[in-house]
């Protein structure tokens, strides 16, 4: 019988920094736009706003209870994001995503994805892939709500 | 003497292993494991005896018919129904739990009032939300106590069950903190009042001897899966003057009496709400299931998930940092418990004991208003059945602590990736200093 991955893959050392210190955490002022997505198979839910300044993305904050993999992608999200233009942090987004998806055989590029490419374990949990997606889709929505031109590519989700 | 080492040879799954460990399964009230005359029993009635049921004519007709009637009538027998008519056959709980609330529904009327409890499933609060939408009537609840009990002397207070009650709906056993609720007195202050009392059963029927005669119920829901039968069928028992009483739930073949264009009647209970082909070998494996569980003797199943609730609530008190929630010791208590641990979240719970071989359930439950109610998010929950050992509660409890370390000892311990975030974070601060970047180029990802 397999064991299945390892759970170390899961729980690495950057993750477990960003859980215990979540990076941008809590609500702020200005914001164009928040939503709050929940996950319903485990009941994680996450409220976020967008503050954006033209193109670029000047402020990502946010109010999250949920587990370790949602609450650290969130985090190392918004160090991604943050300073970046809508269209550079999709194209993150895509990356990530397409890492996310890739079952561990897609190898990151860490240049791009900074601290993200710690989640490259995670795909290998399927039933968690959605927790590291979580704050992804909420940032996703809230520029849509925020009146950015997002390009339209959920159909990977 | 209950020999669970016995009971466990008839449950193949039980003997697998997860890596160096052996599997430990302890997510019984989500599901149960199968035993092996149930899966043969399906078997041998889908290799030799299938056919549609009441329809077909024919000698293999005939026999899927005998088979399907005679597994209502061990399910009757077994929860101690006055007459075979007087079970339902439906997917699972939820199914029966909608025919109840959507038969009784229709004849709701606005100023009346409908009462369940914030410790019910979603399944017993969903389709009375429904319900009441469509009539007009008011969804009222019991809150429950700190300890996780339906709050009685609130409810008196309230007067919560009124002469406006027309249904009273309430789960018998929670899934979430396993409360064994007092449905017999409840039901008899709902039938003072003239209300019809619903029992959600799902977590009681697969644990205690039931007799839903002497329960005082009018309609008690459960379903298949819970107690060793497969999945996709459940059943709602219903008095039967009451069900005779009901109009149909869904429509179609096998519930009709007679059908012409400008309007159709409808056959008797119990065929009237069992619309279309049933779950024909799903009943007969359900038949096969109570077999089981006949042999083995409900007040000895009853008496080893006591004893095995008592051994893990002593177990799990016994580690720092956990907080069960709902009654800590095994009075009026069923098989489940939930609990949370300082610093882990539920998920995170799961996801490590998995890795040990130990199966629970991280999340809500499908109970999200209990969960608000007791001031908790979500939980974890372990639940045992009449295969569960000691020695398996003693895994989850070694699992827990390693669990309750491994992340203590990480979420405590320096940051080991200080010096990469720093070089980081320079690069951030250069790329801050031109925030436009105009030479980036785009890396084009698969659409
Ligand atoms: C108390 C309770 N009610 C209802 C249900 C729903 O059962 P099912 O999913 O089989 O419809 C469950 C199980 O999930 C339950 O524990």
């Amino acid at each position: 019988m397999t064991a299945g991955p390892d759970v170390n893959e899961l729980y690495q050392e950057i993750i477990l920094d960003h859980y215990r210190e979540k990076h941008h955490a809590g609500l702020r002022d200005p914001f164009q736009s928040e939503v709050h997505h929940v996950n319903p198979t485990c009941g994680d839910e996450l409220t976020l706003r967008v503050h954006l300044d033209g193109d670029t993305i000047d402020d990502v904050s946010y109010d999250a209870l949920g587990c370790s993999i949602s609450q650290a992608s969130t985090s190392v999200m918004t160090d991604l994001v943050i300073g970046r233009t809508v269209d550079e942090s999709m194209a993150l987004f895509d990356e990530f995503r397409h890492m996310m998806h890739g079952q561990g055989r897609v190898q990151p590029d860490e240049d791009r994805l900074e601290d993200g490419i710690a989640f490259a374990g995670v795909a290998q949990f399927p039933a968690r892939v959605k927790c590291a997606l979580l704050g992804w889709s909420a940032l996703r929505d809230a520029l849509v709500r925020a009146g950015a031109e997002v390009p339209d590519n959920e159909s990977e989700m | 003497m209950y020999d669970v080492d016995a009971v466990r040879r008839d449950f193949p799954v039980l003997e697998r292993t997860v890596g160096e460990f052996p599997l430990t399964y302890l997510d019984s009230a989500n599901t149960s494991q199968k035993p092996r005359r149930v899966v043969e029993t399906m078997a041998q009635h889908l290799l030799l005896h299938n056919a549609n049921v009441a329809r077909a004519m024919h000698l293999l007709g005939s026999e899927a018919t005998e088979a399907y009637e005679g597994a209502r009538a061990k399910v009757a027998a077994f929860v101690g129904a006055r007459r075979p008519e007087e079970i339902v056959f439906t997917k699972n709980a939820s199914e029966a739990l909608n025919l109840a609330a959507y038969t009784l529904g229709s004849g709701l009327r606005p100023g009346d009032e409908v009462v369940i409890s914030v410790m019910e499933h979603h399944s017993n609060i969903v389709p009375w939300q429904l319900a009441c939408e469509r009539s007009g009537a008011t969804l009222r609840w019991f809150d429950v106590t700190d300890e996780g009990r339906l709050d009685l002397e609130r409810a008196e207070r309230e007067g919560l069950i009124n002469e406006r009650t027309r249904v009273v709906s309430l789960t018998w056993v929670s899934n979430v903190v396993g409360t064994v609720n007092p449905i017999a007195r409840i039901a008899e202050q709902a039938h003072a009042v003239g209300a019809t009392m619903v029992v959600d059963g799902s977590q009681a029927v697969p644990q205690l001897p039931v007799s839903v005669s002497a329960l005082g119920a009018d309609l008690v829901a459960f379903t298949g899966h819970k107690m060793l039968g497969p999945t996709g069928v459940g059943v709602l028992w219903g008095r039967y003057d009451l069900l005779a009483e009901l109009p149909p739930f869904l429509g179609g073949g096998e519930m009709i009496e007679v059908v012409r264009m400008s309007g159709s009647t409808f056959a008797p209970p119990p065929h009237r709400f069992e619309a279309g082909t049933p779950p024909i070998a799903e009943a007969v494996g359900l038949g096969a299931a109570i077999d089981y569980l006949t042999v083995l003797g409900m007040d000895a199943v009853a008496a080893h998930e006591q004893e095995i609730t008592r051994y893990a609530l002593g177990a799990l008190r016994g580690i720092e940092g956990l907080r069960i929630l709902g009654p800590t010791e095994a009075i009026d208590r069923g098989g489940a418990i939930s609990f949370v641990l300082d610093g882990v979240h539920p998920h995170d719970i799961m996801q490590l004991l998995d890795a040990r071989g130990v199966a629970i359930r991280g999340g809500h439950h499908c109970a999200r208003p209990l969960h608000e109610r007791l001031g908790v998010q979500s939980s974890t929950r372990a639940s045992g059945y009449l295969y569960t050992t000691e020695e398996e509660i003693d895994r989850l409890a070694e699992a827990l602590v390693f669990t309750r370390d491994f992340f203590a000892g990480r979420m405590a311990s320096g940051s080991g990736t200080a010096r990469r975030r720093a070089a980081r974070e320079e690069a951030r601060r250069l790329r801050g200093a031109q925030p436009t970047q105009p030479d980036q180029t785009r890396t084009e990802v698969g659409a």
